[in-house]
């Protein structure tokens, strides 16, 4: 493949992002309310509230952490205001974040309240957008930036064209020296032994079964029925996928024809070397997408079927279907058709050489569907009930 | 016009790619030999359904991209739509 360019933000350590937020990011629940009044005040800021961040504890703390120091680090994020009820919690994410190299400041609404917090932090974020406005987009390779891909909404058409697109596209990806992921654990049933035949070595090959025996494990410890009432969902069910097997055929054609993947990656943390990761997650969209925001990613391919309307706040979601009722029906949702598929008239070839102008065009700043739409789903993996 | 796709050359069925009415006679490809398909559909089969491209009996299993993508619960004939109420995951059960 050609070395393609794009023109995007080198960060303080040397990661590449595509886009320049300055995220004001709320510790806990409840101080989404002061966020989202400093994002009010202070124009190109954007608060990220969530529902969770008190009283967890165990790995389930761990993952949150992980998450919100993940979020901050990602490098589509400038620099960071961090807003939490209490110091300590506060000061530990700013902390995580501050490896990183990027501005970041935290405020604590205890002993002061919601309106002095919002005045002090929205000077400091009015002094962040004011500089991230001038930091320049530079000329950068394709290859750094990273990649997630997970399908959504899907129907047979996911498994014949937007699926196989994306995998020509980690293909070609991973041959230039490209960091990808893919996880979606509960839809590789019924074709993990195809993904567990592209580990890189048996230790890999092991460490994907044993999280996938893990899931299936808490499933089966969960379940009330066989499952059939979520997976396939009703909207695979409409585009004609019957079983979860057939679903998770369609899944595994984005893993692409040749690549092997290099190692297992628990929710929401950094690949750590190039080329193509799994990551142990859920298989809801939004839930997904965050984690691998928060392991980094800075551009996510979504093949859909039947249509998905996901986005996320800071890793731009591009999305592709081969459905040509959708592409017709929900075009405001699609970024790329690849609809031409179906009839012989478009090679998967020739789609994943489109998907990645599209990768290239986002990169350079073209809005996504989903950015223009205003989808910012930011929804955190809670792994049980907090205390 | 291409009518249903087939993924691999031990796949028993092909997926629709326009929306299919019973009793036409349909044109299909094999996406990995490349071979052209005939087929006549006896049933209504949506873009994206399945359809059995032979006979099945029941307990029979379905293959598609070359494995098995489940097990037969109605007996389903060659042009018949395959789909929830004829077919069955084997996992989870």
């Amino acid at each position: 493949m050609a070395k393609h360019k794009v023109s995007a933000y080198r960060r303080e350590n040397g990661r590449v992002g595509v886009r320049n937020h300055v995220v004001i990011l709320p510790v806990d629940d409840i101080s989404n309310a002061a966020c989202e009044a400093v994002a009010n005040n202070i124009r190109g800021t954007l608060a990220l509230p969530h529902a969770y961040g008190r009283l967890q504890f165990g790995e389930d703390l761990d993952l949150f952490f992980r998450t919100m120091i993940g979020i901050g680090s990602n490098p589509n994020v400038a620099a960071v205001v961090v807003i939490g009820i209490e110091q300590g919690w506060t000061q530990r994410i700013v902390d995580g974040i501050a490896k990183t190299g990027k501005p970041v400041a935290g405020f604590s609404i205890e002993g002061k309240g919601d309106i002095r917090t919002i005045s002090e932090a929205s000077y400091q974020a009015k002094d962040y957008v004011q500089w991230a406005s001038e930091l320049q987009r530079t000329e950068c390779d394709l290859h750094e930036l990273y990649i997630s891909v997970k399908c959504g909404e899907s129907d047979t058409t996911t498994g014949l064209s937007s699926c196989p697109t994306v995998g020509n596209v980690i293909d070609k990806h991973c041959e230039t020296g490209g960091i990808a992921s893919f996880g979606e654990t509960s839809e590789l049933t019924g074709a993990e032994h195809i993904v567990a035949g592209k580990a890189v070595n048996e230790a890999v090959r092991k460490e994907f079964m044993a999280a996938f025996e893990d899931y299936t494990k808490l499933v089966f410890s969960e379940r009330k029925d066989d499952l059939s009432e979520s997976q396939p969902t009703k909207g695979n069910i409409a585009g004609g996928l019957t079983t979860i097997e057939e679903k998770a055929l369609g899944n595994v054609e984005k893993l692409g024809k040749r690549t092997k993947f290099v190692g297992c990656l628990k929710p929401a943390v950094a690949p750590s070397a190039p080329g193509l990761w799994f990551m142990d997650t859920s298989s809801a969209a939004a839930e997904a997408v965050t984690l691998w925001a928060a392991s980094g990613a800075v551009v996510h391919l979504f093949p859909t079927g039947q249509g998905n309307v996901i986005g996320n706040p800071i890793e731009p979601v591009i999305k592709l279907s081969g459905n040509p009722k959708t592409v017709a029906t929900m075009k405001e949702h699609i970024d790329l058709d690849v609809s031409k598929i179906l009839q012989g008239e478009m090679t998967i070839d020739q789609a994943g050489d489109a998907l990645i102008d599209m990768i290239v065009r986002t990169a350079n700043g073209r809005l996504t569907a989903a950015e223009a739409l205003g989808h910012r789903e930011f929804v955190l993996t809670k792994l049980y009930r907090s205390a | 016009m291409i009518h249903f796709l087939v993924h691999d050359a031990s796949d028993d069925v092909g997926v629709a790619v326009v929306d299919i009415s019973a009793g036409s006679d349909c044109t299909g490809r094999n996406l990995t030999t490349d071979k052209s398909l005939k087929a006549k559909a006896t049933e209504n089969v949506p873009l994206g359904h399945k359809l059995a491209l032979k006979d099945f009996a029941v307990g029979d299993s379905v293959t598609k991209y070359g494995c098995v993508i489940g097990k037969v619960v109605q007996p389903i004939k060659a042009g018949q739509h395959v789909h929830i109420h004829n077919l069955k995951t084997k996992r989870w059960a």
